[in-house]
């Protein structure tokens, strides 16, 4: 692909609506639809990354004060060494060493569920990984240092002012990633990287997967018309409902579904007895099976009913 | 209708199992590395890959199940980034970057590193001009900090001592007080700061030439000249270079910003930007052997000769591995891979 067309690539994909999508087309031709990481999932995670380390460093801290309690100044003079060099270590390698790992991300990036990637496809180098994380130091920890030094030797003349521009320093670098569409921190800016959603999912139960109907009979039949009533938009939304299956939900959806396609009032023990709910979801499921069946044969035929105002 | 006889039902249930198979590969390759994997499932790992990139693609076009789409798309991406992603070892990675990684991005900033040394030896150069007419100066260029005992009202018998005993602190306390010491931020920033166009990268470069002419102004005003520059030469060589490579890498990234040619701005830093980060690691590994030099070296060895033939041979040794023309396949295809295509054709990517 020449870079020319690279660039005009659509960024929203045609059939999804969500924001936050991104095309990724693979070497074979397949758009993966990479989900870019929210705001919130990459504050989260960088502040558990910020505890493991402070966690790591304290416990280390209290190793070295048990090891010197009995040694000599020399001694704890080494200990000191090795905790500043450890501390060096951390701060500088800690992202660096996860991020280059096969999941490629810090340990609380993994407990969001997110990852870096290449921007552009293609593998992530070791460079790139390197370049994001050095930044980090821009981005993090002077601003950090230059306020912490401000509070604590306020005395020694560092003035206002100097400790508000080191504030709109920090907030420029930290509120960056919110001031465009891709969430990208000036490290990644600066790296050709993003961070994206890596989420693992199970694969659940085929809803349309129904029980066999025990007399032979299926319990609930649907006319055409009936069927018709609904697009895809609403065969997701029901979609959602039973795989949730909350009582209050289903109970609602069944009301409004039954009213919709005009079925036969209910017969009151439909809504008295204990086996309502199971009824109710057996119900939709029926009515889910139906109208996905008819869906999908329009869609082989090359009609997607985007939903139920689609007359198609 | 009943569930079976949905087409999608039934293109589910066919491969599902392929799959699952793919998903249990996947799970073993992101726990464990390339090695957990028999060979024979290796083998089957693309083959599974494509096997579901075609069922998404399928499934797009013809299921209405969003959980079999969400599904697959997120199989497909975590086996898109076991195949295309990270592969090579940590040990090959450390081996290509000491064999051609770093020094070859050093060479492909050879220009910026000569501005970035020419800008700091004028600052030195300005800074060491201006002390020696008026000592005055010497305050202005020299934070208090690194100042200490160093002043133009020291004694020369105590600015010998300066050179030759550095307080009574273990050589490991000082080799690790380096590393958070002015110059190693100094390099992170210098690389950091490049994107607002170099500016502040170049600033950094006078300002710490100016400093070092200072230093060495007060020095040689007191007669101690040739001392000072064996005390600075042996640890220098090294970490004045790393600062200087340092500068050079940010001033890459702010030029690239500045000028992108014919790319778009953010592809032309995030490509500079990758590269010159190549330059970054290495300067940290400089400013690590630097550390060593001044804790223990400087400290063990007080003559000045010997000062002065580490220092140059140091100084040699890196020029002529940074710089020495190198001439074998695996170096010219590093270049292809990393600087032609920045991730645009994967297939090649892969290869590497």
């Amino acid at each position: 692909m020449s870079r020319k067309a690279k660039k005009k690539r659509p960024v929203k994909p045609t059939l999804s609506f969500d924001k936050n999508v991104r095309t990724l087309v693979t070497p074979e031709g397949i758009d993966l639809r990479l989900r870019i990481a929210t705001g919130g999932a990459r504050v989260s995670a960088f502040i558990i990354d910020l505890i493991i380390m402070f966690a790591v460093l304290i416990l280390l801290n209290i190793a070295i004060s048990f090891a010197s309690t009995d040694m000599d100044d020399g001694g704890a003079e080494v200990a000191e060494a090795i905790w500043l060099l450890f501390a060096f270590v951390l701060r500088n390698f800690y992202f660096m060493m996860f991020e280059m790992g096969p999941k490629a991300a810090t340990p609380g990036k993994r407990l969001l569920k997110i990852r870096v990637a290449n921007r552009a496809g293609g593998h992530l180098t070791a460079n790139a990984i390197f370049a994001r994380n050095a930044l980090r130091e821009l981005e993090f920890f002077l601003p950090l240092a230059f306020i912490l030094s401000a509070i604590f030797f306020s005395a020694r003349g560092v003035g206002g002012w100097l400790i508000f521009l080191g504030l709109i320093w920090s907030f420029i670098f930290l509120l960056f990633p919110l001031f465009n569409k891709d969430r990208l921190r000036a490290g990644d800016l600066i790296a050709g990287t993003w961070v994206v959603k890596s989420p693992k999912l199970r694969l659940s139960k085929d809803l349309s997967d129904a029980p066999e109907p025990t007399d032979g009979q299926a319990r609930y039949e649907f006319t055409p018309s009936q069927i018709d009533a609904y697009g895809v938009k609403e065969l997701h939304v029901l979609e959602n409902v039973l795989r949730k299956d909350e009582p209050i939900m289903i109970a609602e959806v069944t009301e409004r579904i039954m009213k919709k396609i005009e079925w036969p009032k209910p017969d009151k023990d439909l809504d008295k007895t204990e086996n309502s709910h199971a009824d109710k979801h057996e119900f939709l499921n029926a009515y889910y099976a139906a109208l996905r069946g008819k869906l999908e044969t329009k869609l082989l035929f090359g009609v997607r009913r985007k939903d139920k105002f689609d007359k198609r | 209708m009943r569930g079976g006889s949905l087409k999608s039902h039934k293109f589910r249930s066919d491969r599902e199992a392929d799959w699952q198979q793919l998903e249990s590969l996947l799970s073993r390759l992101e726990t464990r590395s390339m090695g957990a994997l028999s060979d024979a499932q290796l083998i089957a790992l693309p083959a599974l890959y494509r096997a579901s990139l075609s069922s998404l693609s399928v499934a797009r076009a013809t299921s209405l199940d969003q959980d079999v789409i969400i599904y697959l798309e997120s199989l497909t991406t975590r086996a898109y980034f076991a195949i295309y992603g990270n592969q090579t070892r940590m040990g090959t990675r450390i081996s290509r970057f000491f064999r051609i990684g770093w020094p070859k991005a050093v060479q492909d900033i050879t220009r910026e590193t000569m501005a970035s040394a020419l800008v700091f030896f004028l600052g030195a150069f300005l800074a060491f001009v201006m002390v020696r007419t008026n000592m005055d100066w010497y305050f202005s260029f020299m934070p208090e900090g690194l100042m200490q005992t160093r002043t133009p009202a020291s004694t020369v018998a105590e600015l010998r001592d300066t050179l030759y005993h550095d307080g009574d602190e273990s050589g490991l306390t000082r080799f690790a007080s380096f590393l958070f010491s002015h110059n190693s931020r100094v390099a992170i920033f210098a690389f950091a700061l490049g994107f607002a166009f170099a500016i502040p990268s170049v600033a950094l470069m006078l300002y710490n030439g100016c400093m070092i002419g200072a230093f060495v102004a007060l020095f040689v005003d007191k007669g101690l000249g040739f001392e000072v520059g064996g005390w600075l030469i042996i640890h220098g060589a090294t970490e004045l270079f790393a600062i200087i490579l340092a500068g050079a890498a940010g001033i890459k990234i702010g030029w690239a910003v500045a000028f992108p040619g014919e790319r778009s701005r953010m592809d032309s830093a995030a490509r500079a930007g990758s590269q010159a980060a190549a330059v970054l690691g290495g300067v940290i590994i400089m400013l690590f052997l630097a550390g060593i030099l001044e804790g223990f070296g400087r400290q063990l060895i007080s003559n000045d000769y010997a000062r002065y033939a580490i220092g140059l041979t140091t100084l040699g040794l890196w020029l002529a591995y940074f710089y020495l023309p190198r001439d074998h396949n695996e170096w010219h295809e590093y270049g292809a891979d990393h600087g032609a295509d920045h991730g645009a054709d994967h297939g090649e990517d892969n290869l590497s």
